[in-house]
């Protein structure tokens, strides 16, 4: 059968695929992908098998490491984060909750005192049950995950 | 070999292990039957109140004083340079440079856990908005250690606002830690937030959920009352709930000998006159503990042995 690729080969870099439909562009600002400066392909509401519909980053020259991959794992837990190296996978990294999440979202307590000062937002995370919890260092309030992991 | 709690910064109850609490209590004991004018003698400590208090500026003042340490800082910081738009972060790291420890209180959630940060001295929490009051719960447990004579195994009620009050939930964390057994009297609108049910859960701490003051009253060791906020509710609502979590002193008789009625105070109408003739009454002793209670931990930060 012939199959036409949707999003061109990428020589090195990272992909990361298999994002739920209409959540690629929120980490593409979250991680600040663009400032990378590299080339970088964005596949939104591709068709896929499993999903229904998915959407897709290819970043050039850009190696996303192990912590990034599982802060990922936040918002996209089933993505898929492929580091290439001269068209070959090299690695597939396997996404994990981290233990904690350093400076990328803000506390939704509009109280806490995190928001004014010269610090990194930090929250120590935990799964429970169905539901992941992030705790605030700082104002000690528990979020769902839902409620943290937005772009605002 | 130095007390565990020597330089520490003291931001939230969760950070204490049980003998800390334990250390603190015993502390606040000995001070309160053999007062020391030594223990703070040449220290200065900085009382950052950005936020307004009575109780626990005063209490804490007295206590510095009390111990013979020295005291700077402002009441109210509106008169200071946080109002000129300073962060926190560098108002104090200047006011570490000059204090050999901080007390603080602020309006802001997380404010202490942050000035613990930036400071060079140990900080001490006096209240960070809705979040931790940690004193308060110190002061709690020693008033339960001192008319129970054991923190272990004890019943206590909670009553009244079990949804916003800190000291509830900061004393709720402490006390599992002594195997202790909860009944939660509160309106539904006011319940105890699902995050502490879910923390005892997952500890094997039993609790119940009471609509009934009079129920628990003849079942706990301990009574600790709080006050139900009118501006909670809309005015039809809060008629309908006041009165059912209104202590009186004819509600009494069904209560064990060593029951005792604790408030972190101040009281409005939760606890009506009449009982504070009565040998359950001890919010008002709890009160005076306080300054004990923070003696011990200043004693404690400032000191290597006690």
């Amino acid at each position: 059968m012939q199959y036409t690729r949707t999003v061109e080969a990428l020589k090195q870099g990272t992909v990361i695929d298999h994002i739920p439909a209409g959540q690629g562009v929120n980490i593409l600002r979250l991680f600040k992908l663009a400032e990378t400066g590299e080339r970088i392909t964005v596949g939104l509401n591709l068709s896929s098998r499993h999903m229904g519909a998915k959407d897709i980053i290819k970043v050039e020259n850009v190696a996303l490491t192990e912590e990034q991959a599982n802060e990922l794992a936040l918002f996209a837990p089933k993505a898929t984060v492929n580091v290439i190296d001269n068209f070959e996978v090299v690695k597939k990294h396997k996404l994990e909750l981290p233990e904690s999440i350093e400076g990328i979202f803000a506390c939704p307590n509009s109280n806490c005192i995190s928001h004014a000062e010269p610090v990194k937002s930090f929250f120590s995370v935990r799964a429970q049950s169905k539901d992941v919890k992030m705790k605030c260092k700082y104002c000690e309030k528990v979020f769902s995950k839902d409620i943290v992991a937005v772009v605002r | 070999m130095a007390n565990p709690l020597y330089r520490k910064h003291i931001i939230s109850i969760p950070d204490f292990s049980r003998e800390e609490l334990e250390l603190v209590v015993e502390t606040a004991g000995k001070l309160k039957r053999n007062p020391r004018n030594d223990l703070l003698q040449g220290k200065l400590v900085g009382s950052c109140f950005f936020e307004p208090s009575t109780r626990t500026r005063l209490s804490f003042e007295t206590a510095v004083q009390r111990l013979g340490g020295d005291i700077i800082g402002f009441a109210d910081g509106g008169n200071t340079s946080a109002k000129k738009g300073e962060t926190l972060a560098d108002s104090i790291k200047i006011i570490s440079s000059y204090a050999d420890a901080v007390v603080m209180r602020h309006p802001k959630e997380g404010a202490a856990r942050l000035a613990s940060e930036f400071s060079s001295v140990p900080v001490i929490n006096g209240g960070d908005g809705s979040n931790q009051h940690p004193t308060q719960t110190l002061l709690d447990l020693f008033t339960i250690r001192e008319t129970q004579g054991t923190l272990e195994n004890l019943t206590i009620a909670f009553v009244g606002d079990l949804k916003y009050g800190r000291t509830v939930h900061s004393l709720t964390q402490a006390l599992s830690l002594f195997g202790a057994r909860f009944y939660f009297v509160a309106p539904e609108q006011l319940a105890m937030p699902e995050y502490i049910c879910e923390e005892l859960d997952e500890k094997g701490i039993e609790y119940t959920l009471v609509d009934s003051l009079d129920d628990v009253i003849p079942l706990v060791d301990i009574m600790y009352m709080t006050r139900v906020q009118r501006e909670r509710f809309d005015e039809a609502e809060f008629k309908k709930i006041q009165g059912q979590f209104v202590l009186r002193a004819d509600m009494l008789k069904t209560a064990r000998t060593n029951m005792k009625v604790m408030h972190p105070l101040p009281r409005v109408d939760e606890i009506t006159v009449d009982v504070d003739a009565t040998p359950h009454a001890y919010y008002f002793e709890q009160a005076k503990n306080g300054v004990y209670a923070r003696q011990a931990l200043l004693s404690l930060v400032l000191n290597e042995t006690v």
